[in-house]
């Protein structure tokens, strides 16, 4: 045996009191989102996607077509914003993965269930913020939009009306009207509402799939396989089959979120609304709840 | 101090890690010493709470790493290249952590000034050599200024200038009293950095020593002769079974006999011999120990 030589004092290290909880977490977890560019670049093509399909649907309109839900018309463009939403959801947890960052997060935070509850905290925050103001954007443009494509058409009626000697019905203009919405009307407001939170829960289903698979390209896939693709596949079963199924569909469950009235034709017996919120959230729920144990029992 | 009681590892089938059991004491630089694939990394993650042990336990000062309540006030990980976002600065990485761990903001640049990446702290991780990726690394390990160091192949990708800083930086945080442990599959570099030694072969502990009684504890040791007559010399050791290699400053290196062996031969021949000296190399120490178990031999 060697001699011990003249052993140094033991290093001493001071502690602040507590310890690393969901609080430091989230102060973590709040700085990581925005020190990277894609995730100002995924919400910007959200944007993009949801106020400039509002723009193609309604700035396409015949001034005298009769549109069925306006509000729907207008919020249109969710259905590509979700895709998109759905991939920085994924990217929230699969970056961490793919970069090998995921070490250095557990290092710092031991506890897993911590750093999960901590990302769906920050991301479904800015999730909710981000997407009520672009379905509250994309209803108003559009439904500026709409009216003054009927007060063009309804000027055009009021015309042709004086040119053969008829008087034009004072309620003329607010039948046109019609062809927009308002804030004011039944469903309305809970549509464009409904839209903003269907767009935030799909991200947040998004970063459950995410911890589950850990993959990008993979987490990603099974995203639009459950958004887009299984509708399609539902749709082509017998109809007794698909009737029944229909109505679980994330984004049949959407689009009665975001339509003012009625159950659009194709899904047999929807939920109401809210129902079919709490349906998808427990979607959200569930996923995560299932990362969430595998995040804690794999290795990092 | 890092204490490992019986840690074992399975990759299905494959026994990563198999009852290893080891102390790395503070004030001094232990080094971890194994082939590639003997099991190091994998350790490595199991003391830092990454991988779960299929049995077997590993505390660091005391603790299971999941219950320290400031981890990386504790313990510090360098533990893969690299493993940060590519698309988040220096800085950005560093202040995540930081914050995680309440550690102040003005720690992330003196860090940063400590391994001289002040310079380009902003700039964005993709964006460095693998020797940048590396002294980031060594900054965030350092960063919550830790009583534990743990350094996987830290001078992976390292210019000889990083490498001299590295190992002075390794014996400067030992002198400070700290528990330093640094793997390697590089005997020579263990030799100029460490002190003690924990050395694993497909996962099984070989030796757990100083490096000077590791050193001697090899048998397979090489005899310095210096004779008038190399050549007869080299001919009567090759007869006798030995192997002989001429070193360029006229010696030679015999292997497969004793220094008396040699001694005796040379005696029975009545030939000069200038010098004799049994040296055991610390190339051969390491190959001999970990000879019945490297993982993955290569073809020579």
């Amino acid at each position: 045996m060697t001699a011990v030589l003249e052993a140094p004092a033991p290093f001493a290290i001071e502690l602040p009191p507590g310890r690393v909880g969901l609080r430091r977490a989230l102060a973590a977890e709040w700085t990581k989102l925005w020190s990277v560019r894609s995730t100002m670049w995924t919400l910007v093509a959200t944007g993009l996607a949801v106020v400039g399909l509002c723009a193609l649907s309604t700035g396409t309109v015949n001034p005298s077509e009769i549109i069925d839900d306006p509000t729907r018309r207008s919020l249109i463009g969710v259905f590509l914003g979700q895709l998109i939403f759905g991939v920085l959801g994924v990217l929230v947890m699969s970056a961490e993965y793919g970069t090998g960052t995921i070490r250095a997060t557990l290092s710092a935070v031991p506890r897993r269930p911590v750093v999960l509850i901590a990302k769906v905290l920050v991301f479904g925050t800015v999730a909710v913020v981000v997407s009520e103001i672009l379905t509250f954007g994309a209803f108003g443009m559009g439904q500026a939009i709409l009216s003054a494509k009927h007060a063009v058409g309804s000027a055009t009626a009021a015309q042709h009306a004086q040119k053969f000697g008829f008087t034009v019905p004072h309620n003329l203009k607010a039948l046109l009207s019609a062809g927009s919405a308002s804030l004011g009307q039944p469903g309305v407001l809970r549509a464009v509402v409904g839209a903003g939170l269907y767009l935030a829960v799909l991200g947040l289903l998004a970063l459950g799939l995410a911890t589950i698979i850990r993959h990008t390209a993979g987490a990603i896939s099974a995203f639009v396989g459950a958004v887009l693709v299984l509708p399609l596949i539902v749709q082509a079963l017998p109809e007794s089959i698909s009737d029944a199924i229909a109505r679980y569909l994330p984004a049949n469950i959407g689009l009665v979120m975001f339509s003012t009235h009625g159950t659009p034709d194709r899904i047999a017996s929807a939920f109401s609304p809210w129902a079919g919120f709490g349906l998808l959230v427990l979607y959200a729920v569930v996923t995560l709840g299932i990362g969430c144990w595998v995040l804690v029992r794999r290795d990092a | 101090m890092i204490e490992a009681r019986g840690l074992s590892k399975r990759f299905g089938h494959v026994v990563a890690v198999d009852d290893l059991s080891f102390d790395v004491r503070p004030g001094t630089v232990t080094g971890f010493l194994g082939p590639n694939g003997s099991g190091k990394s994998t350790t490595m993650r199991m003391i830092m709470g990454l991988d779960w042990p299929a049995s077997g336990t590993v505390s660091v000062v005391g603790r299971r790493y999941h219950d320290l309540p400031w981890p990386l006030r504790e313990v510090g990980g360098l533990l893969e290249a690299k493993s940060i976002h590519p698309g988040r600065s220096a800085r950005a990485h560093l202040l995540t952590l930081a914050r995680s761990n309440a550690i102040p903001r003005g720690r992330v640049d003196e860090v940063l000034e400590l391994v001289g990446l002040t310079s380009v702290a902003g700039k964005r991780v993709g964006k460095f050599s693998l020797g940048m990726g590396q002294r980031l690394g060594i900054a965030a390990a350092m960063l919550g200024d830790p009583g534990v160091l743990l350094f996987d192949e830290p001078v992976n990708g390292l210019d000889p200038e990083g490498i001299r800083w590295v190992r002075t930086l390794c014996k400067k945080l030992a002198a400070d009293g700290r528990t330093v442990f640094v793997s390697s599959h590089l005997m020579a570099e263990m030799a100029l950095t460490a002190d003690h030694l924990v050395v694993i072969g497909k996962g099984k502990l070989i030796a757990e020593t100083s490096v000077a009684d590791f050193v001697a504890r090899s048998s397979r040791k090489s005899v310095k002769v210096r004779t008038p007559a190399p050549h007869e010399l080299s001919n009567a050791v090759t007869n006798a079974g030995g192997t002989v290699i001429s070193d360029p400053d006229g010696s030679l290196t015999v292997t497969g006999l004793s220094a008396s062996e040699v001694g005796d031969l040379a005696a029975s021949m009545g030939m000069a011999l200038h010098e004799l000296t049994p040296v055991a190399s610390l190339e051969d120490a390491f190959m001999e120990l970990t000879d019945e178990a490297v993982e993955f031999r290569g073809g020579s």
